[in-house]
């Protein structure tokens, strides 16, 4: 048997310095397209992570429970006992880290000078604190301090519209469940500040014990919101949840924000076109090179062959070179990506764009977040189509006729 | 006397467009083991295709070729190499050695393909060098040697796996007279004190003078 495997390893490691300038600029297109790959899929990991939590967090969480019909027409009509036993056992459910009893109603808030249309909330503040963005979004005032306390907390930017503040009275107007028009005056105790405008300017606070007494809605609510342990378990708690409440409406957090699911989805697939594109501009220049390799030392594949190397051995060299250089630019490249995402920290602001980022569900500071699935996809695209390309010119190598090479200048 | 080389009614015909070149016409040859054999004749007559096709480096167009009782013309592109691994050394005019080996692994280089022990072939190529002139200049490569230095160690890659036969094509013509009279020494040597069989192909009257046998070709036949 021919054993021609070191003397193979050995002989492609040497050929590859042998133009160290040459190796040096292919060198640097590997790492420059392994740090594009790898950060690339780092921003759109981190877009897809914060359209996901901005969905979870803005009030949405892994799973709903609502009454049939309320989804589609979100009245007060809709509301659903929150004592009832069979929801108790269902919500005890392992896989659930909390749950958050809501009144949700559409309602008109105003001010002295302004009116506007909300989304009235009627929150429990013990579970809503774990629940949504709220609590860690208060910038003035406080957080309801009890589940009947009787203040409003409304965004920053509501408040500007409604030109009130901390402190002052606002009148909140909706129906309520007798279908009577309910109104009551709110003091104003928590100012919120949160990542998107939209958030600001849509929704009105109030305890739900507050809620309930200004609705005459008893024990009764209009929705349950659940976080889960695990999001991955989604699915299954799901499918537990609905064979335990026939009589529910319980929905996947998916099924409640389809469009943050459609963003989610279209930045995990834009990582896959980018990975492509930059691969083609970079796999050219791997033939390339590789191609200008061989040409050049035709007279020594001719050489090693009428000494008694193989064919498939010439080959295997002309590979192994492809190999070495893919693996010393890709572990460059994933030193300096590893770097460039540790570098942007918190992620980066992109506030400029703030308008158009926000109805793609994104807030001001996208994060950079570098998974290893990402690493081993960007990783083993440019190893395995980076050895593919190569095996052209490696077999152009081992083909040839070693007499003809031999003689070839 | 048992013949190394054997061809029989060898044909090499090459195309150039639709023109037929005939490289090699119903060329007969027989070399026995221990041979010196020169084959003489003006470019084109043929000389380095005979060479080639009995190096297994060129397949013919026709005829039989038995080389160390192989019989190439029925041998795979494989086996041709496995062949030539074990039994033929080649001395080229180029030298054609491998620029980034040293002296040394280019002459171990034969071996290391054979598969034989480190410890073992650095000790027989060692002893090839020292056979051929080169002591102490085994960590050099061949850019750091002089034209008769590389072909000095291109003769040392022929002959130190003992190959029955090394087929060298013009190996002087690239060396000054000096030189070229220490290699032809050095390659009688290798026959007469070690049997290795050698067929050359050379212009040089010098090496023609040390043959035991002088052949020439013209337009692709032996015809003395």
């Amino acid at each position: 048997m021919n054993k021609g495997y070191t003397l193979v390893a050995a002989l492609a490691w040497r050929n590859l310095w042998r133009n160290p300038r040459r190796t040096t600029v292919i060198l640097f297109a590997i790492v420059l397209g392994a740090w594009a790959m790898i950060v690339m899929a780092a921003y759109a990991r981190g877009m897809s992570k914060q359209v996901f939590d901005n969905a979870i967090d803005n009030l949405t969480g892994h799973i709903q429970i609502h009454a049939p019909g309320y989804l589609e027409d979100p009245v007060i009509d809709y509301a659903f006992d929150s004592a009832q036993t069979t929801l108790k056992t269902a919500l005890s459910d392992p896989e659930i880290a909390q749950f958050s009893p809501r009144v949700r109603v559409p309602a008109v808030v105003a001010s002295e000078r302004e009116s506007q249309g909300v989304t009235l909330l009627g929150i429990d503040p013990v579970t809503e604190a774990k629940m949504s963005f709220l609590r860690k979004s208060i910038v003035a005032g406080n957080f309801f301090v009890s589940a009947r306390d009787p203040g409003v907390i409304i965004g920053k930017k509501l408040a500007e519209r409604l030109e009130t503040a901390l402190g002052r009275r606002v009148v909140i107007m909706t129906q309520d469940a007798h279908s009577k028009i309910a109104d009551r005056g709110f003091r104003v105790v928590g100012i919120f500040d949160a990542m998107m405008d939209a958030q600001e300017t849509g929704f009105a606070f109030i305890s739900l014990g507050a809620a309930r007494q200004m609705l005459n809605l008893e024990n009764r609510v209009s929705e349950i919101a659940i976080k889960l342990h695990d999001p991955a378990h989604t699915d299954a708690t799901l499918e537990r949840l609905k064979l335990q409440l026939p009589a529910l409406d319980v929905r996947a957090w998916y099924k409640l924000d389809m469009l943050a699911k459609l963003f989610q989805d279209t930045w995990e697939g834009s990582t896959f076109v980018w990975h492509l594109i930059v691969f083609l501009a970079m796999g050219f220049g791997i033939v390339n090179t590789i191609l200008m390799a061989v040409f050049e030392r035709t007279r020594e594949f001719g050489l090693f062959q009428a000494l008694g190397l193989k064919p498939g051995f010439i080959l295997l060299q002309v590979w192994l070179e492809a190999l070495l250089l893919l693996i010393i630019g890709l572990a460059i490249g994933n030193l300096v990506a590893w770097l460039s995402v540790l570098a942007t920290g918190d992620g980066i602001d992109v506030s400029a764009f703030g308008q158009g980022l926000e109805m793609a569900k994104l807030s001001k500071v996208i994060p950079f977040v570098l998974t290893a699935r990402d690493l081993l996809i960007a990783n083993a695209v440019v190893l395995i189509l980076g050895l593919l390309t190569c095996l052209y010119p490696a077999w152009r190598a081992a083909r040839l006729v070693p007499a003809h090479a031999i003689t070839r200048i | 006397m048992h013949a190394v080389v054997s061809c029989k009614n060898v044909k090499k015909v090459y195309k150039q467009g639709a023109i037929e070149v005939i490289a090699l016409a119903d060329a007969d040859l027989t070399v026995d083991e221990g041979d010196f054999v020169c084959l003489s004749g003006p470019s084109g007559s043929g000389k380095t295709t005979l060479l080639n096709i009995i190096g297994g480096l060129d397949t013919p167009t026709a005829g039989e070729i038995i080389v160390a009782d192989n019989r190439l013309h029925t041998m795979s592109k494989s086996q041709l190499a496995e062949m030539r691994l074990h039994h033929i050394g080649f001395v080229f005019q180029a030298y054609n050695l491998i620029p980034v080996l040293t002296a040394l692994e280019n002459v171990e280089m034969v071996m290391q393909m054979q598969g034989v022990a480190k410890h073992e072939r650095a000790q027989r190529a060692r002893q090839v060098l020292k056979e051929v002139g080169l002591e102490g200049l085994e960590n050099r490569k061949p850019p750091e040697l002089s034209g008769g230095q590389q072909q000095r160690v291109a003769v040392a890659r022929a002959i130190v796996s003992n190959p029955k036969l090394v087929l060298a094509d013009e190996p002087t013509a690239n060396l000054d007279s000096k030189t070229a009279e220490n290699l032809i020494d050095l390659m009688r040597h290798m026959n007469t004190e070690h049997g290795v069989t050698f067929v050359i192909s050379t212009h040089d009257p010098r090496v023609m003078h040390h043959a035991k046998r002088n052949l020439s070709m013209v337009d692709g036949r032996i015809v003395a």
